[in-house]
């Protein structure tokens, strides 16, 4: 990790207002986790400092040859995770349509049988002793990525009597500024349990709902070998840097 | 017609889930050999200048009992109070220092210890000097978008007095649920998502 990188031009205005009646408030009794950790006091408001504005840099050094191949980063030599063969590609942008290079994404799901490999996890249906279910990769000049994975498995919950995820793959997004910071969900096109979901209907727009849902892309499928959805992931824009407050000393 | 601005919305949180180790933090979960070492597990190393300090961090739920299922992020400046940030123009930050860190709060203690140096101050908008601080971002299953909060130091006393954000707390003993205790060698911080003590969270 270093700030040398000398191939983007650094920005440095503050970031837009994030909307949170967009984003799922902290409490969703529907989500029944959220009730003792979801905070009751007012958030307080601030205007992005430098503390904010700034954040971490990773580089393309970081990531090993099999980061983005989630069929086969955690398989045995000459073998391959079992299940459907998908390409996950998109751009992450910001709020202003800009591409944002150098962003690290990082994703995690259960394998094909909707199976987690986690010692907390108790579901019955098995583990594939070739997947192992986290990838990362970091976007390149315009913003775009892709990795291959295998299509994860729905996967009941003890929320409700009988809840089950819909297909999903967990994202952890670095724009460059920490303010920017997110975690969200991709869903699949087609996917009925995705309007059951009561982490989804944490989301209270529909609209909003649909900006989670990857499309099937036939022209990105690989023939004979992998089909491709498309999930473009949106970070918070940021203002001009020319008329923030000049800081004393610089 | 005037123009449209042609802005996006945000891609919208979801909860991180109570696997989030899978992709964050894999070898902590024990899936072994995918990446040598987790992100942001070690944040100095012996070159590293300033004063190393431990921070001992727990988050508590509404009824007291610490989540250990939690993944804590920290953003801070190096002991002179620059980041390492592409975005930071005020000169080279300590290249011997990530300035962030990440961890899992425990799966039977709750608590979460990361090793980094005290920071330097860094300049609110306006020029004046924030007192030194961490920027805490909170996931965990049942929080449905990450929680920012600061952690500041009760032995800065004089500089957590004069600091702009701070003083922006209405209530006044809402204050020290941002500061963090000094107990023995390391700083000690309960973060607590709701009830009397509720900490201070920031819609930053």
């Amino acid at each position: 990790m270093s700030a040398e990188r000398t191939d983007l031009r650094p920005e440095t205005g503050a970031f837009f207002q994030r909307d949170r009646s967009w984003h799922p408030p902290a409490l969703t009794p529907g989500y029944k986790t959220s009730v003792l950790r979801s905070p009751q006091k007012a958030l307080l408001s601030l205007d992005n400092t430098l503390s904010e504005i700034t954040g971490p840099v990773f580089s393309q050094e970081l990531l090993g040859p099999l980061d983005d191949d989630l069929i086969h980063n955690f398989a045995r030599p000459g073998e391959s995770a079992i299940g459907e063969r998908i390409i996950v590609y998109g751009r992450v942008i910001d709020e202003r349509g800009k591409g944002v290079p150098g962003a690290l994404l990082e994703f995690w799901q259960a394998n094909a049988g909707g199976r987690y490999r986690h010692k907390k996890e108790g579901y019955l249906a098995a583990l594939d002793p070739n997947f192992g279910g986290c990838g990362r990769t970091i976007t390149d000049q315009d913003g775009g990525y892709a990795f291959r994975t295998i299509k994860p498995g729905p996967y009941p919950w003890p929320n409700g009597v009988n809840d089950w995820r819909p297909a999903h793959i967990h994202f952890s997004v670095f724009g460059h500024g920490f303010a920017q910071r997110l975690i969200t969900q991709m869903y699949f096109e087609g996917d009925p349990l995705i309007w059951l979901c009561p982490i989804v209907k944490t989301i209270p727009d529909r609209a909003a709902i649909e900006t989670l849902i990857a499309a099937l892309d036939m022209q990105a499928t690989i023939p004979m070998d992998a089909r491709a959805y498309k999930f473009d992931i949106v970070l918070r824009g940021r203002r001009s840097t020319m008329f923030e407050n000049r800081l004393e000393g610089n | 017609m005037v123009q449209a601005f042609d802005r996006l919305k945000e891609s919208p949180s979801q909860t991180a889930g109570p696997y989030v180790h899978i992709g964050l933090t894999p070898n902590f979960a024990e899936i072994a050999g995918v990446y040598e070492r987790d992100l942001g597990d070690v944040m100095v190393n012996a070159a590293t200048k300033g004063e190393r300090i431990s921070v001992r961090m727990r988050v508590i739920d509404g009824l007291g009992a610490p989540l250990k299922d939690a993944l804590v992020e920290i953003w801070q400046a190096d002991h002179a109070g620059l980041y390492n940030s592409l975005s930071e123009r005020r000169g080279k930050a300590d290249p011997n220092f990530t300035g962030w860190g990440r961890k899992a709060t425990d799966m039977t203690t709750g608590e979460c210890v990361f090793e980094t140096v005290k920071p330097g101050r860094v300049p609110f908008k306006d020029g004046r000097l924030m007192a030194p601080h961490l920027t805490v971002w909170i996931v965990a299953r049942g929080i449905n978008l990450g929680l920012h909060t600061r952690l500041y130091f009760a032995d800065e006393a004089e500089a957590n007095a004069e600091d702009p954000v701070l003083a922006r707390i209405e209530h006044r003993q809402r204050v020290a649920t941002l500061v963090a205790a000094r107990e023995g060698d390391a700083y000690v911080f309960d973060i607590h998502l709701q009830g009397e003590h509720e900490t201070v969270f920031f819609d930053i």
